[in-house]
Parts: C-alpha cells; sequence; structure tokens
C-alpha cells in the first residue's frame, strides 16, 4: 500500500516542483498577450468582434491608421487626394509584400475592396457603401469614385474595410480565407485553437520589420478577468488588454507589472425605448420632460466613483473629449433633484413613475444599474432592474422588448461611427426607434460636410436636439486599462484601444 | 446477443433524431438574433443583418433549416461553425480528448482521495481521522467548483507560483506541461466526486467490517492491514465502483463549469460560448454527438451486464 501511495505522490511532488519555471513566459522574443473573448473569424471582411481587430492589428496593415491624438495617418498608403468631393486617389506605399510574397499594389487594393463590396455576408459593405467604382491609375495609385462626398470614407479605411489582403490566396480561399489568413502586417498567420490560443510569427519581409521586435506573438482569450488578471500576476502572460478598474489596485501594487490607462472611444449610456412597439407607451417613453429628470437626477461622477474607482469620465455626448468632434459646451449637468422633481411635475404623470432598466448581467453594468436605482427614486422614479444575458438583452432591445437599456458602445474615432447608427431613424443601434427628420438630415449632412470644423458645427445641431428629445442618456465614456511586465516598453496606447506591435520590445 | 444489440442499434435511430429535434426547437425558444451577433459592430445596418440571415437561412421556415441541417447530418456533414467558419466535426474532435482528460485525470483525484478517506474514517471511526475525513467531504460538497478554482488559482499560481493559472496544453505536445496545466482543474473537479465516493466507502467499509467473514479473518490472527484491505474493503468497493462509474459520467458534464474557470478549451467551454453567440451548428453538432455517445454508453453497460451475468442474457 505504501509503495502503491509513493508511486502516486512521488510523480505528483515531482510535477509541482518542476512546474514553477516550466509556465511563466519563457525569456524568449514570444509576446503573450490576453484577450478579454475569443475573436470570431480572422477574416477582416466577415469579422464583427472588437477583439479581433486586436489580432489583426498583429497581422494586417490597413490603407491609412490612427496616431494616439486619433489623426489619421500613412500605413499601406503613403497619403491622399480629392480630385473633387467624389474623386478619392490614394497613393500606394512602394516595395510591400503580402506574407505569401505576392506584391502589395492598386490591383489588390482594388481587389480587396471590391471583396468587401460584394462578398456574400460581408460586414464591410455597409462601410464603404459610398464607392461606386474603383480605378486602378498605375501600379501604385489607385482611385475611389465615390456615389455622393462622404467625409468618414478615410476613416472607415483606417479601420476593417482598409486592410488590404492577398488577392492570390484570398480568391482561391473564399469563405474559408479566415482560417487561415494572408496579410501584409508585421506578423504571419500560423496557427488557432479557438477559445484557446493563435499564434503568429514575425514576417521577415515586412516593410517596416525595423519596427518589430518579436519574434512570436500569441494571443490567449481569458473570458474571466480575475482569471486574466492572475495570469498577468503568475507571469504566464506579458501584457492584457483590459484590467477591470477595480483590479487596477491590485496591479499597481506589483512590482512587477505596470498598468498603462487613456482615454477609450467606448461609451456606456441608456437608450430610451421611444418608438420600437407598445414599451415605447411608457411614461418615460412618452416624455422627453421625464427623461430630462431622470439625467437630472444622476450623479455621474459618484456613479463612475462608485462602480469604477472614478477611472471613467462622465459624458453627455457620444463622442470622447480625445476626439476632434467632441463638442465642448455639451456636459453632464449636475444632479439636481429639485429641479428633476420639477420636470415630474409639469410632465403630468403621478409619481412613483414605474421605469423598467433592461441591464446585460455584467457585474459593473448591475452594480451601475444599482447606484442609478438609489439615485432617481428621490426624483419618484421606481426603477426596477431586469438582467439578462447579453445576447438576450441584445435581442428584448432589438425587438422592443424594453424601456430604457443600458448598454456600451466600443466608440470609433470618427463621429459618424458613434452617431448614425444610434440616432439615424430606421438604423440598427437605434434600439429605441427614435426617429426626428431634423436629426435624420443634420447626420446626412454631417456626412458630406468637407472639413472636420464644418461637421463639428454640424454635430454641435444634433447634440442641442438630442439633449431635449433625450432618446439616449450618455453616461460615462470608457478607459482603456491595459496591464503589463514592466520590462515591456515601447507601447503607444491609442484611444481606440487596439494594440499596435510596432515599436513594442521587452528590455531584457 | 447479436439479435438483442441489433435490436437495440435500431432503437438508437429515432432516440438520436427526437434528440436533435427537441435541441433544435429549445435553440428557437432561446431568446436574441443569431445575426445581430455574428454582425457584432457591424450590427448598426440593417441590410448587412438582412443579409446574413439570408445566408444562413434564417428566414426560412423551421421545419426546412432543420431538414437541411439533418440532411447534412446523414451526409457526414455536421455543418459549419457561423462565427468561426470552421467544420463543427473538426471543432468537437478538436475538444473531445481534452474534456476526457479532464474528466479522467478527476475521476483518479476522486478515487484517491475519497476512497482512502472512506477506508481511514470507517476504520478509526469516532476519533480525530474519522472526524477529518468527514470534514474534508463536507467540504468537498459544500466548495462551489468556481469558488474552489478562483482560490486555487491565486494561492498555487499567483502566490506561490507552483502551477499555471489557466490554459492548457495537449497531452501529445508536451506531457509535463499538459499535466501542469490539467492538475488543479482535474482536482477541483474531481473534489465533489471524492466527497462522495469517500462518503459511500465509508458506509461501505462500516457494514463490511462488522461481516462475519471479517471476524474469521481475524480470528485467524490475519494482521489488521490485511484484514481490512483484502477482505473488508475488496467487499466494500463493490458498490462504490458502480457508484464511481456512474460519476465518472457525471464528471463530464461537470467539466462545463470548471474547464470556464480554468480556460480548458474542452467541449463544455466550446458549448458555452456557442450558446453565448448563438452559433446554432455547434450546438446541435456537441448536442448530438454527447447524445449519442451517451446512448451508447448505455448499451455498451447493458452488454457489459449480460457477458457479467449470463441470467440476463437471452433478451
Amino acid at each position: 500500500m505504501r509503495s502503491i501511495l509513493l508511486a502516486i505522490l512521488f510523480p505528483l511532488g515531482l510535477l509541482l516542483g518542476l512546474a514553477g519555471p516550466a509556465f511563466a513566459a519563457p525569456h524568449d522574443r514570444t509576446l503573450r498577450i490576453g484577450l478579454r473573448e475569443d475573436p470570431d473569424i480572422l477574416d477582416p471582411t466577415l469579422s464583427g468582434s472588437y477583439v479581433g481587430r486586436i489580432v489583426f492589428a498583429g497581422m494586417c496593415d490597413k490603407l491609412f491608421d490612427y496616431d494616439t491624438k486619433l489623426n489619421i495617418v500613412p500605413q499601406l498608403a503613403t497619403g491622399y487626394t480629392y480630385k473633387d468631393p467624389t474623386h478619392l486617389i490614394l497613393h500606394l506605399r512602394k516595395g510591400v509584400l503580402f506574407q505569401d510574397g505576392e506584391k502589395f499594389d492598386a490591383a489588390a487594393v482594388k481587389y480587396t475592396l471590391t471583396r468587401d463590396l460584394t462578398m456574400p455576408r460581408s460586414l464591410r459593405k455597409g462601410q464603404i457603401n459610398d464607392i461606386e467604382s474603383i480605378n486602378v491609375i498605375d501600379p501604385l495609385t489607385v482611385e475611389l469614385v465615390l456615389k455622393a462626398p462622404n467625409s468618414a470614407l478615410l476613416a472607415q479605411l483606417a479601420g476593417r474595410p482598409g486592410i488590404m489582403l492577398a488577392p492570390e490566396v484570398a480568391a482561391k480561399e473564399g469563405k474559408d480565407f479566415g482560417l487561415h489568413p494572408v496579410c501584409a502586417g508585421p506578423f504571419r498567420f500560423v496557427s488557432r485553437i479557438p477559445q484557446q490560443k493563435i499564434v503568429l510569427e514575425k514576417f521577415k519581409r515586412y516593410w517596416n520589420a525595423k519596427a518589430i521586435h518579436f519574434d512570436k506573438v500569441e494571443y490567449i482569450p481569458i473570458v474571466n478577468s480575475a482569471v486574466r488578471l492572475a495570469n498577468l500576476q503568475a507571469g504566464a502572460l506579458d501584457m492584457v488588454v483590459y484590467i477591470v478598474p477595480t483590479d487596477v489596485p491590485a496591479v499597481e501594487k506589483d512590482p512587477k507589472l505596470r498598468i498603462v490607462t487613456d482615454t477609450s472611444l467606448g461609451y456606456n449610456g441608456i437608450t430610451f425605448n421611444v418608438g420600437n412597439g407598445p414599451e415605447s407607451k411608457s411614461p418615460i417613453g412618452s416624455s422627453a420632460d421625464l427623461r430630462r429628470a431622470f439625467e437630472l437626477a444622476i450623479d455621474r461622477t459618484a456613479l463612475v466613483h462608485v462602480v469604477y474607482n472614478g477611472l471613467f469620465a462622465p459624458v453627455a455626448q457620444a463622442n470622447p473629449p480625445s476626439s476632434q468632434f467632441y463638442v465642448p459646451s455639451v456636459v453632464p449637468p449636475k444632479r439636481d433633484i429639485a429641479a428633476a422633481k420639477k420636470l415630474v411635475a409639469a410632465s403630468g404623470v403621478k409619481p412613483p413613475i414605474p421605469v423598467t432598466l433592461l441591464v446585460p448581467n455584467s457585474p459593473d453594468l448591475l452594480q451601475a444599474a444599482q447606484v442609478i436605482q438609489a439615485m432617481v427614486q428621490p426624483a419618484g422614479f421606481d426603477l426596477k432592474i431586469r438582467a439578462m444575458e447579453f445576447a438576450s438583452a441584445l435581442g428584448a432591445a432589438r425587438s422592443g422588448d424594453f424601456q430604457a437599456f443600458l448598454i456600451g458602445w466600443s466608440g470609433r474615432a470618427d463621429a459618424d461611427g458613434n452617431m448614425y447608427s444610434f440616432l439615424h431613424s430606421g438604423f440598427g443601434f437605434n434600439y429605441g426607434h427614435y426617429s426626428n427628420p431634423k436629426v435624420d438630415a443634420l447626420l446626412d449632412a454631417a456626412r458630406r460636410a468637407p472639413t472636420v470644423a464644418a461637421r463639428k458645427a454640424v454635430y454641435a445641431k444634433v447634440w442641442a436636439i438630442e439633449r431635449q428629445d433625450m432618446p439616449i442618456l450618455y453616461l460615462w465614456s470608457l478607459k482603456n486599462i491595459v496591464g503589463m511586465k514592466k520590462d515591456l516598453l515601447g507601447f503607444r496606447q491609442v484611444p481606440d484601444g487596439i494594440i499596435r506591435l510596432q515599436g513594442m520590445h521587452f528590455a531584457r | 446477443m447479436q439479435g438483442p444489440i441489433g435490436a437495440r442499434l435500431v432503437q438508437l435511430l429515432p432516440t438520436i433524431l427526437l434528440v436533435s429535434l427537441i435541441v433544435f426547437a429549445l435553440q428557437q425558444l432561446m431568446p436574441g438574433d443569431p445575426a445581430v451577433l455574428l454582425a457584432g459592430e457591424s450590427a448598426g445596418d440593417p441590410h448587412v443583418i438582412a443579409q446574413i440571415r439570408d445566408q444562413l437561412l434564417l428566414n426560412r421556415p423551421l421545419w426546412y433549416q432543420y431538414l437541411h441541417w439533418l440532411f447534412g447530418v446523414l451526409h457526414g456533414n455536421l455543418g459549419y461553425s457561423w462565427r468561426l467558419s470552421s467544420p463543427v466535426s473538426a471543432l468537437i474532435a478538436q475538444k473531445l480528448p481534452v474534456t476526457l482528460q479532464l474528466s479522467l485525470m478527476a475521476f483518479f483525484f476522486a478515487v484517491v482521495i475519497g476512497v482512502p478517506a472512506g477506508v481511514v474514517s470507517a476504520v478509526k471511526r469516532d476519533t480525530a481521522w474519522d472526524w477529518l475525513a468527514n470534514a474534508v467531504g463536507l467540504f468537498g460538497l459544500s466548495i462551489p467548483n468556481f469558488w474552489l478554482g478562483i482560490v486555487l488559482i491565486l494561492l498555487v499560481s499567483v502566490d506561490l507560483g507552483w502551477l499555471p493559472p489557466s490554459g492548457y496544453v495537449p497531452l501529445a505536445q508536451d506531457p509535463l506541461r499538459s499535466l501542469q496545466t490539467t492538475i488543479m482543474p482535474a482536482f477541483v473537479l474531481g473534489n465533489a466526486i471524492a466527497a462522495v465516493l469517500m462518503r459511500h466507502t465509508r458506509s461501505a467499509m462500516l457494514t463490511a467490517l462488522q461481516q462475519d467473514y471479517v471476524r474469521t479473518a481475524r480470528a485467524k490472527g490475519l494482521a489488521e492491514r490485511t484484514v481490512v484491505l483484502r477482505h473488508a474493503l475488496r467487499n466494500a468497493l463493490i458498490p462504490v465502483v458502480t457508484l464511481g462509474g456512474l460519476q465518472l459520467g457525471l464528471l463530464l458534464s461537470g467539466a462545463v463549469l470548471t474547464e470556464q474557470v480554468f480556460d480548458i478549451p474542452g467541449i463544455g467551454k466550446l458549448v458555452v460560448d456557442a450558446v453565448f453567440n448563438r452559433d446554432y451548428p455547434v450546438i446541435q453538432g456537441v448536442v448530438l454527438v454527447s447524445g449519442l455517445l451517451y446512448v451508447l454508453i448505455n448499451l455498451a453497460t447493458d452488454v457489459l451486464y449480460a457477458v457479467i451475468n449470463p441470467r440476463l442474457r437471452g433478451g
């Protein structure tokens, strides 16, 4: 019996003894990045997930990119000129190769954009639908002919539609391209085991190879934030893309780790059902006065302090303060219960006013909902919280089965991506079916306005109306909170939260 | 013998068909639109949603969708994951061995902890050893997997740095690292089963130790260790082994939560993610294969009974 026990325990002890040095990230040039979820298909034409964009940044360069100030900067394109508002000329970088050895040129741009516009199930089509035709002028020049002027198009080319694909591979693989994608980025795809790991290795003939200092990159999806953090603390990850605000002190205390925090493009807010089915007939759905009273009852600063350790910023618009489209005059009002009560009285609805708040069942959002519940009660609102799994909550919102919906958006650098689909009638993120012809006309006009200043002036008019109608109550803008080992250097944080590997390196 | 087995195999077909039909119907009751989830950040564009629904046949009548899937299955095609575009059969083939490894290791822990604890508890009845074993049993039954998992990760991985906090390495790729990644989740998963085995072993041992053959063995002058292990435990283990077999089946389903906590990419995590993402082909494929395995195991058990006990032969 004793020998049996020893036979069992000895290997276990050996295993434990050997384990320590074996699991920590090896001192090679492999970067291990922890993601908050597993990306969907790795085909830029078909991909819809936010984390997918983080992996694409390692594999696939785009025509344009953003710098840390959200300026659009060249990447695979070296520049652009507008011949007139509907003719955009793109000048392409010379000497760029795709990871299969194909040359990157104007024909590749035409192929990729045509694929985005025509492939069944393409998620890019709506983003670049204003492109009428694509003309190859010469190998390094391409002309995009637009159906109508579109100021947001360049921003789209700095996003997923701007990712260029190796034409021969994409044509051969068709819908299976995402299983082994080939682009013109710094790392080439090696393997993927869904829910476990995506492995990339350095593409030696990358056009900007001198900026790359890793041999391999591994993206490891870990959904549970506590386990993600534990992996960083234990040394199994070099970098974690999102640390939840309540875990920030734990990382700050760890001498081996550091936190990099910067503004994000994302926000959270409450969408009211003002026109989507019978639930829109609720008191708060029917009365803008009540929605404004609801807002006046909320202290956004206290809310983010309690739930997010004060890391997030209170806002009253969709564009974050870091955006060039941010309108400084649109700021959250101070909590004013007396004013809120007056508005309630003016609405003619007798308190307590029942409001049901639909909330995806993540712990932080549920906590935020509970704080809001307590805050609006003195103003006469009887807030009930209806927690639902995320997909079910989205389903309920789209079908109009809600009165108010606490939901977030990852955000876009261009204001159009944060406003059009949310406030324009007939679009999918406009869950409450808000419809105001003036807002629709202004949002359309902003797309055609030629300069940022002109667009911003139009958006300011949108916010003036939105603040009155209040179909969406914007609450707080998010922060990108990245945790990493102290010896990981050269990280530049861009507000879109995407990890750019160029320039990053280990001190060791 | 072949006749009854053949008959049982024929009976499998309607069972599996019924399972697939029920799963298909339940999926339709789940709120949430797969097209919206697939569109992700592009769901703001109604044309995108319409196009996806069209591509995935979600606009077709339910009977058409079901028969379309069934037609594929009958031709050996479980379909493609909507989210990953990978064949469902390949995903299952990739994930099933992971869950099997985890479950077998958990079963090993359950037996190694549960049976000796039960024996000690019975032999040292009403002593500190008995109380300790009972406390261990109570602990195993009361502590939720996800809590124990997180605590162990913080203690063993973060504070002590002994084992990887999560993840998985295939056994064939690197056996040592594979064991390192699965030892902690296997312990967590096996913990509750160990408690059940401990309680049953204790009870069976207490009964066995009062039997005449044990008294006879002692009267023959055999060493106490021989009496306990060779005579009492052997007989006490019969119901324990039956129970252990049943628990092994439960381990496969219990792995779902443990796989989530430790990010083990097994079949449980596959199906949970598929449910959250409304990836219908994956859900249907996993349930179909699990159902098939389950009924085959049942059939094998029945056959085994007949092999072991001749009185059950002959239908």
